[in-house]
Order: structure tokens, then C-alpha cells, then sequence
């Protein structure tokens, strides 16, 4: 395994990333997954269809794929981590069985737990994530090469008659805002943002 | 042949409404769409079967199985978050993987977070490991402060089930409604 489809993309970086993917949205919901995933998505500017993870490491695909069911109109975009994505591997299955169209993940994967001390992850070096993804059943699954093809698959799976999984290989920088940790203040402004509740 | 067919229709109908009332299974299931619970993923357990198949035949509902319980944690609060309500099914020693998402996500957020739990590991267990998790569940949901009640009768089910629900709606609090194998039979080791 020294030439997998992983390596023959550029390294970005997650805040950049983060940024573009926000700069082109409209009422699109965003889950970000645990730690710098949900910072990035914090710094790149708050917008009240964000949902950011304090915890519940993995489950950003899940939490995506319940708001994609309950607003089949709605695209919905997750940002998870390598790191996390291992946590839940099983999800992907899941995601490929009930396949909602509206629905596109995006995994960050630098092979490290960058949050914890930049340690390498079980996967790292040898395990292509969008491998996994295709072999879980999500054929719209690519690495990203660099940031324009980044934004064409983006842009791409917004016609896409099934789910779509983006991997891109990022740096081991840290995140790059703090997002503010209350919980119930981020969901009750989600559900704001869904159009579902009116603020108090 | 036709009248017969008809009849025989209409048995299987008058079968199901019977089911409904008179079932633990049927309850659960008339209980769910009452309060408009579309949303049901669920780790299976032998004694779920009945009311896992019910609900696949049933079109109001989207359920299908997860790999984790988790992951059918994870999906019911996005789907609450946007718009539409769910439950998950799953089995005692299930519960014992959920420490973490509802010390996380369900509590801190304050989501409805509604589980029915088959129970297992008591009144007649025949798994030591079974017996042993049985005994984390309780503990766990009280260290959070969590609302359980552990279902015996089925005609406190209903009642039980429905308030239950109906409370965590409007609380935004999490529910867990243990079902005793004094109510649903449980798994014995001759089956």
C-alpha cells in the first residue's frame, strides 16, 4: 500500500477548507464533529444552521443523517475527523443503506489526534478512508486532490442522486477559533436555524 | 372464494386491532404514532422482533437498524433538532455502550431523547455477562439524573409510555422505559 489514492492528494488545511465550504452556503445545515472539526467551522464565521459537537465523539455523520431524514429538502453537510470517523466506521454502513441525496460528508484527515497531542491514529499510513467509505457501500466517495477539487465535489454532490463522501488530507495544524461551549444555546439557535423553533 | 378472502381480510384486521390493545408490542407501536415518533432506529434483541417487524410493515414509520446505539442516538437527536421526532430500540447490554453520548449530547443539550430498552440479565437470565451489564443500567441513568421507569404491566404500559413521552417532549429531557421480562416475556434459555 505505497501508492494509495490518498497520497497522490495535496495537504490542506482544515481552516481554509472550512472557509470555502461556508463562503458558497446559503440555509444549508453544517454538522461539525468533535474538537478542531467544530472549531474551524466556529472561526469560519457562526451561522445559525452550524451545529457544533461538544462531545459525542463520531457521531457528526449520525447527527447529519437524522437532520438530512427529518428535511429531505435541506443538503446537509458533516465535517468529521479521521480520528472520529474510526470511532463510528459502522455509521457509513447505515448511511449507505438509507442513502439520502441531500446529505454530504466531508472527513479531515491529517492521521493524527491532533487535539490530544498530535498522536498517530490506528489508521494512520495505511488505511484509505474513502476505500472504506466505497467498500461500505457510498460510491460517491473521492479524495479531494486540492482545494479546487475540493469546491468542484462540493459543488458536484449537490446533483448527486445519493449521499457523498469528500476525503481530504489536511496538515497538523490546530483549530483555529474556540467555539463557545454551550450546549443548549447551540442547539436551541439550530433548531432557529432550521426553521423548526422560534427564538425566545 | 371472493367473500371468503373478504372474511378472512377482515379476521386479520379485527387480529391486528386486537394486537393493538392487547399486545405489549401493539401498545408500544399505537403509543409511538400517537405522538407522531416517525423515526425508529433500533439494535435488535430477540424480544423486540415482534414490534421490529411490525414497525418495517408499518409505512408511518422509517425504521431500519444501526450498527451501534449510538449511531441511533446521534441520528434521533439530528432528527428531533430538525423537525421530526424518533425513538430507539435496543437491548440492555446496548444501553451499557451509551455512557458517553448521553453524558454529551442527550443530557447537555437537552434533546427528548426517547429509549425503550428490552431488558435482560434478571429473572431468569442464564448469561453471567448479561446479569453483570444488567446491573450498570440503573446506576448509570441515575448518575445523570435521568428518568427511567421499568414497564412490569401491560396495563400500566400505555399509560406509562405515553406520559412518559409526552414528558419528555416537553421537558426536552431524556426518557428510558425499561421493559421487563415480567411484561414482554424476556429470553429464556430453552428458546
Amino acid at each position: 500500500m505505497t501508492n494509495t489514492p490518498a497520497r497522490n492528494t495535496k495537504v490542506m488545511n482544515r481552516f481554509d477548507l472550512t472557509q470555502r465550504l461556508v463562503a458558497g452556503l446559503k440555509d444549508e445545515a453544517v454538522i461539525g464533529g468533535i474538537g478542531n472539526t467544530n472549531f474551524d467551522l466556529w472561526a469560519a464565521g457562526h451561522r445559525p444552521q452550524n451545529f457544533y459537537m461538544l462531545g459525542s465523539m463520531g457521531l457528526a455523520f449520525p447527527i447529519a443523517l437524522g437532520v438530512a431524514l427529518a428535511q429531505p429538502k435541506r443538503r446537509v453537510f458533516a465535517l468529521e475527523g479521521d480520528g472520529s470517523l474510526l470511532m463510528q466506521l459502522g455509521c457509513l454502513s447505515t448511511i449507505a443503506t438509507l442513502a439520502p441525496k441531500n446529505l454530504t460528508m466531508m472527513v479531515m484527515d491529517n492521521g493524527i489526534y491532533q487535539i490530544t497531542g498530535s498522536q498517530p491514529t490506528p489508521a494512520a499510513g495505511h488505511t484509505d478512508i474513502v476505500a472504506v467509505a466505497i467498500a461500505c457501500g457510498l460510491a460517491n466517495s473521492s479524495w479531494a486532490s486540492d482545494e479546487d477539487d475540493f469546491e468542484r465535489l462540493i459543488a458536484q454532490s449537490k446533483r448527486a442522486a445519493g449521499p457523498t463522501l469528500i476525503g481530504v488530507r489536511i496538515d497538523d495544524k490546530p483549530g483555529t477559533g474556540t467555539t463557545r461551549r454551550d450546549p443548549v444555546q447551540i442547539r436551541e439557535r439550530f433548531m432557529h436555524g432550521m426553521g423548526v423553533r422560534q427564538l425566545l | 372464494m371472493a367473500a371468503a378472502e373478504q372474511a378472512s381480510s377482515k379476521d386479520k384486521a379485527k387480529d391486528k386491532s386486537q394486537d393493538a390493545a392487547t399486545t405489549w408490542h401493539g401498545i408500544v407501536l399505537q403509543t409511538l404514532k400517537r405522538n407522531e415518533i416517525k423515526l425508529v432506529p433500533y439494535v435488535p434483541d430477540r424480544v423486540l422482533t415482534t414490534l421490529i417487524k411490525d414497525l418495517h410493515a408499518d409505512p408511518y414509520f422509517t425504521t431500519f437498524p444501526t450498527a451501534r446505539e449510538e449511531e441511533a442516538v446521534g441520528i434521533v437527536s439530528g432528527a428531533w433538532m430538525a423537525g421530526m421526532r424518533g425513538a430507539v430500540l435496543m437491548q440492555t447490554s446496548g444501553f451499557a455502550t451509551l455512557a458517553n453520548v448521553l453524558a454529551s449530547l442527550a443530557v447537555p443539550y437537552q434533546i427528548p431523547l426517547i429509549m425503550f430498552v428490552s431488558e435482560r440479565g434478571t429473572l431468569g437470565e442464564f448469561n453471567y455477562g448479561q446479569a453483570l451489564v444488567c446491573r450498570t443500567m440503573r446506576p448509570v441513568l441515575d448518575s445523570l439524573a435521568m428518568e427511567h421507569h421499568t414497564i412490569t404491566r401491560l396495563d400500566e404500559l400505555e399509560f406509562i409510555a405515553d406520559r412518559s413521552i409526552k414528558q419528555a417532549v416537553t421537558t426536552q429531557a431524556p426518557v428510558a422505559l425499561i421493559l421487563s421480562p415480567l411484561l414482554t416475556g424476556g429470553k429464556t434459555f430453552d428458546k
